[in-house]
């Protein structure tokens, strides 16, 4: 039976040929569409997970002076004892203040603007952020206010080039800082800034020693961590009731503080490539349905142009079901051996797009199924209504038939 | 006598037109035992050819009972009639109706590819039935490349490649010429002296004379059904 579809097929190369077109384009077009789609919401999530997950951004309030009103995150109003207070509730896995500012570094003849943010020793796990080398530093530089500092890779490279930062001292004006260690690589944060460009030391250093700050023991930041994405919602509601009751906010007065969900941003960055994956997506469906309709065209023909073959059939004792068969096989064969040239052209020009772009593709397994799935499905969806037309004939008309 | 393969009783066919019926068989009955060879013979539209085309189960009757091998047809399903012509009929046709993509191997193959033989043998039993009709040397030709009467050859091994026990020709002479008619009718002639039953259309009368029996169909009845008489002379 196979053999035999195969022949038919073989008979009318051409046909054949323009009819798997359809089907070669729709597979194709799905596949590539697909792995475009796929490729964004990689890049998105690695992004996402860049970021750190679970995160919750905490600014002090703004100062209202003379109604010149400054923007949140500069009236002193969290401290480090806000913080901790964070870091006890349920639900939260880590909380850490942080006080940033940018600041010239310097190492021997180089000198490079980064960015500095001064924490607790908490923040490397608030952010997801390990070390690629070296160690952190601990509670003791905290207390201590020591000038001891991590960097990130982007900083690294400006400053040390292809040298080891670990152990080297850097200076800030003309204050002397060691490098405990390197932060691992992050990336491009979702608004496009680099986030490896950057030095974080203690927050004592940071507020005592670099930037200085109106009261002691004043964040303009906290970063929280929750324990899941399911505890967030809570989270932040024992946040603000905290952080009211610890600020002695009265019913009815504005918060004193802003709390930002940035996952929440993240998570309609993810939908909005979702959703533009589906429709890239469903656009190249339509010609895979194209492609069907093409196949069902092309056996409808085939089917009225060998009528007296179907005839002949008959009357040496095929039955419906093997007509039916036999048209149908050639209607999945044509759809099937479309869809693996698709696959391969989609394959092929996701990599090419990708070399010649570097647009961030993925091919995944089940893209790969579901194209081929769906082309069997449509050779015989397609391929069924021209195979019972055949099967249906009746014998006698079909030998008359010339 | 034993039972016989056809049996025909009251058998009527009509078509249906936006006229009205239109009667084609009126009250057919006849009987053909086993290892008969019975010509059928008559003017275009005396209903030979329905009449042929319900022999073979490709049509069914208005009303009347036809009994194949004891078995009534009108009782049987699509896939109990597709088994019959696999298995118990022969066709050949005035055509030779070859499959014109396949080789005479195929062709004459193909009935057992229904039976569900496999390949093996079913290469086999077409080599036998090739060189029975002679053409064992064309096995791997497309039927293009023989003559008209090989090509009827061809289709005659095709009908008998599964053994059947009736062989149903409709005008197999017809587009042949009288030479080669005459060496298609010496095998149908073999056949049937090895027992098979043979049931022939044709309008030729010297065609006819080959058969044992010759049956007149006009207007859709029969009208006459005798031995063919060995001495009448062949009208040159």
């Amino acid at each position: 039976m196979f053999h035999e579809a195969w022949s038919a097929m073989g008979a009318n190369r051409l046909r054949t040929l323009l009819t798997m077109l359809g089907m070669v384009i729709g597979v194709g077009a799905v596949v590539l569409m697909m792995a475009v789609g796929q490729g964004a919401q990689y890049a998105v999530a690695q992004s996402i997970s860049s970021m750190g997950s679970n995160l919750f951004v905490v600014l002090s309030g703004f100062t209202n002076t003379g109604g010149v009103r400054s923007g949140a995150g500069n009236a002193p109003t969290l401290t480090v004892g806000d913080a901790q207070a964070i870091a006890d509730l349920n639900g939260v896995a880590a909380a850490a203040p942080s006080h940033q500012g940018s600041a010239q570094l310097v190492y021997g003849a180089n000198n490079w603007n980064a960015y500095v943010i001064g924490s607790t020793p908490d923040y490397l796990e608030v952010r997801s952020w390990p070390l690629e080398s070296g160690h952190p530093f601990t509670e003791s530089d905290l207390r201590a206010a020591t000038r001891v500092a991590l960097i990130g890779k982007t900083a690294a490279e400006n400053l040390f080039g292809q040298d080891d930062p670990v152990g080297k001292t850097l200076r800030i004006g003309q204050a002397p800082y060691l490098i405990l260690g390197v932060l691992a690589a992050k990336g491009q944060s979702l608004d496009g800034r680099d986030q490896d460009d950057v030095l974080v030391i203690p927050l004592t250093t940071a507020q005592r020693k670099l930037f200085g700050t109106p009261f002691q023991g004043s964040v303009r930041a906290i970063m929280v961590k929750a324990e899941s994405p399911e505890v967030m919602p809570q989270v932040e509601s024992a946040i603000v009731a905290l952080l009211r009751q610890r600020h002695r906010l009265r019913e009815g007065q504005e918060n004193d503080f802003s709390v930002r969900n940035l996952t929440a941003v993240a998570d309609s960055a993810a939908e909005t490539t979702r959703v533009m994956s589906l429709l890239l997506g469903a656009i190249a469906s339509v010609s895979l349905l194209v492609g069907g309709i093409g196949i069902m065209n092309i056996m409808l023909v085939s089917v009225t142009e060998r009528t007296r073959e179907i005839g002949i059939r008959m009357a040496i004792g095929a039955r419906e079901r093997d007509i039916l068969t036999q048209f149908l096989l050639e209607a999945i064969l044509i759809s099937v051996a479309g869809c693996l040239i698709g696959l391969l052209l989609g394959v092929g020009g996701a990599v090419l797009a990708n070399q010649l772009t570097h647009t961030p593709v993925v091919i995944s397994g089940s893209t790969v199924l579901v194209a081929f799935s769906v082309a069997a499905g449509i050779g015989i969806f397609f391929g069924y209504y021209p195979a019972r037309k055949a099967a249906r004939l009746d014998p006698i008309e079909a030998l008359r038939y010339q | 006598m034993s039972l016989p393969v056809i049996r025909i009783t009251d058998l009527h066919k009509a078509y249906e037109t936006p006229a009205g019926p239109f009667p084609v068989l009126k009250a057919v009955n006849l009987e053909i035992q086993p290892g008969e060879f019975v010509a059928i013979m008559g003017p275009s539209g005396s209903g030979k050819s329905t009449f042929m085309n319900i022999l073979g189960c490709l049509d069914r009757p208005s009303s009347g009972v036809y009994e194949l091998d004891g078995r009534s047809v009108a009782a049987m399903d699509k896939d109990e009639t597709a088994r019959l012509r696999n298995q118990t009929l022969g066709f050949v046709f005035q055509g030779f109706n070859l499959l014109p993509r396949m080789t005479l191997e195929d062709n004459v193959a193909l009935p057992l590819v229904y039976s569900q033989v496999d390949k093996v043998q079913r290469r086999e039993r077409a080599r036998e039935l090739l060189a029975r009709v002679g053409l064992e040397q064309y096995a791997a030709s497309l039927p293009n490349r023989i003559s008209g009467g090989q090509q009827q050859r061809v289709a005659i091994a095709r009908a008998l490649v599964n053994r059947p026990r009736l062989i149903l020709a409709d005008e197999p002479t017809g587009n042949l010429d009288s030479h080669t008619s005459e060496e298609i009718m010496g095998l149908f002639n073999e056949l049937n002296r090895e027992g098979i039953t043979i049931v022939l259309v044709t309008h030729e009368p010297d065609i006819a004379q080959h058969a044992r029996r010759q049956v007149r169909f006009l207007d859709g009845r029969i009208v006459r059904d005798e031995p063919t008489r060995t001495a009448e002379a062949i009208p040159c």
